[in-house]
């Protein structure tokens, strides 16, 4: 039997008068790629956050590897790495100055970061402040965080977001060697994912 | 925790240091305001020193004041912040952290800064141990509980006045102690009175205020 990492039941998330989204329930396994489908609107990235405790849930429950959260919040945030819209990083900071102040279990060492940065294809300058990059070369940059966070679950909001057509395959190929090596991935997209024949599991958010 | 504590302020403070503007804002909005009132008032030796403490510490407090409502906002502008609340570190710890930055960045130097500035008002020079301990214990306390308003404030698009009517009413317990102690010294009198009253409110803003601003950051964020 393969290992529950993340469950959630009847989760309820509203602003306001407006519901997002109803009484989802799910199970995140260690080995699963999980995918959020839906327009633009229809709640993703606020499910996302919320499965991260960043938003507090109207109703339901969130366990990780079978403890209640937010409790067990110590335990989940040193096992998930979560990349949103906004990328968190130091515009008056170098890529690998921004890696190396992860605040992560361990911090990692400046060879692991430079490492990270060439598996992501990062070409720029490592030496230039972070503000002067393209999206697309903070984007790599975020990955390699998330690489070297050596997270069970991964978190991620839109990974393809202003990667050109080798930074999408890329993606997909790390994505990949996250779940074969038992780790777990969620994410949402508007495009498609190059996983090989890996299974999706979706989940379909609408209006 | 002491590494990751460690790291966070090794980073702000490398941002400090390339941001010049940080530290030198609340630092020449310090000098400019106290050298404002010989001007003003005159050359009048004895009205200056007499009001000399005062004038100190009120610039102190507004200093700090125009510094607070950075403490945050980069970090909540460009995403860092999610990165701090999902850090598998204890978030007091890092508000600490961060907190600590602010003050070497926004308190320290107009610390340093505050003899030159008593004696342009003529301040008694038997006054300047006094006026040294209480600006440091001051700075230390109102940095820590500033952070809550600014955590408070943050997730607020126009913040902008909110944040000192939220804190000035705590702010006034450590200025009434702050410039009492100053000007006690100046009249030649014992301060440790004051001095244990300023300690008290830095240990008590220090036990208290990295726990509240960690909760009003994890509110904030969740717009």
């Amino acid at each position: 039997m393969t290992e529950v990492l993340l469950q959630a039941k009847d989760l309820t998330v509203s602003r306001g008068e407006l519901t997002l989204f109803e009484r989802k329930s799910f199970s995140i396994n260690a080995g699963m790629l999980f995918q959020l489908q839906g327009d633009n609107g229809s709640g993703k990235t606020t499910l996302l956050r919320a499965m991260c405790t960043l938003i507090p849930l109207d109703e339901g429950e969130l366990w990780w590897r079978g403890d209640s959260l937010p409790a067990a919040r110590d335990r989940y945030f040193s096992e998930m790495c979560f990349a949103g819209h906004a990328d968190g990083l130091k515009g008056d900071l170098t890529a690998l100055e921004n890696l190396t102040s992860t605040l992560t279990e361990h911090t990692a060492t400046a060879s692991e970061c430079t490492e990270a940065l060439d598996k992501t294809g990062f070409t720029g300058r490592a030496d230039l402040p972070c503000r002067v990059l393209s999206a697309g070369q903070r984007r790599r940059v975020v990955l390699a965080r998330v690489l070297l966070s050596k997270a069970a679950l991964w978190v991620l909001d839109e990974p393809l977001t202003a990667l050109d057509a080798s930074g999408r395959e890329l993606v997909g190929k790390l994505i990949e060697g996250q779940v074969r090596a038992g780790g777990s991935v969620v994410y949402s997209t508007h495009q498609p994912l190059d996983v090989s024949d890996y299974p999706v599991q979706t989940l379909a958010l609408s209006d | 925790m002491g590494a990751a504590f460690l790291t966070l302020l090794k980073r702000d403070l490398t941002l400090a240091m390339r941001r010049q503007s940080d530290w030198l804002n609340p630092l020449v909005f310090f000098v400019i305001v106290v050298s404002l009132f010989p001007l003003g008032i005159g050359p009048d030796g004895s009205l200056l020193s007499e009001i000399a403490p005062g004038v100190i510490w009120v610039a102190a407090l507004l200093a700090t004041l125009l510094a607070l409502d950075g403490l945050f906002r980069d970090d909540f502008d460009d995403g860092s912040i999610e990165q701090l609340l999902l850090s598998p570190q204890p978030l007091p710890v890092l508000v600490l952290a961060k907190i600590l930055t602010h003050w070497l960045v926004s308190g320290l130097p107009l610390v340093l800064l505050s003899p030159l500035l008593a004696l342009l008002l003529q301040l008694k020079l038997q006054a300047l141990p006094a006026l040294l301990g209480s600006l440091v214990l001051g700075t230390l306390s109102l940095s820590l509980i500033g952070a809550i308003g600014a955590a408070l404030t943050v997730g607020l698009r126009r913040g902008g006045v909110l944040l000192p009517l939220l804190v000035l009413p705590l702010f006034i317990p450590v200025l009434i102690f702050g410039s009492s102690s100053v000007a006690a010294a100046a009249a030649g009198f014992e301060t440790s009175a004051q001095m244990s009253l300023l300690g008290g409110l830095f240990f008590l803003a220090l036990a208290l205020a990295p726990w509240a601003a960690a909760a009003a950051l994890r509110i904030s964020a969740e717009s």
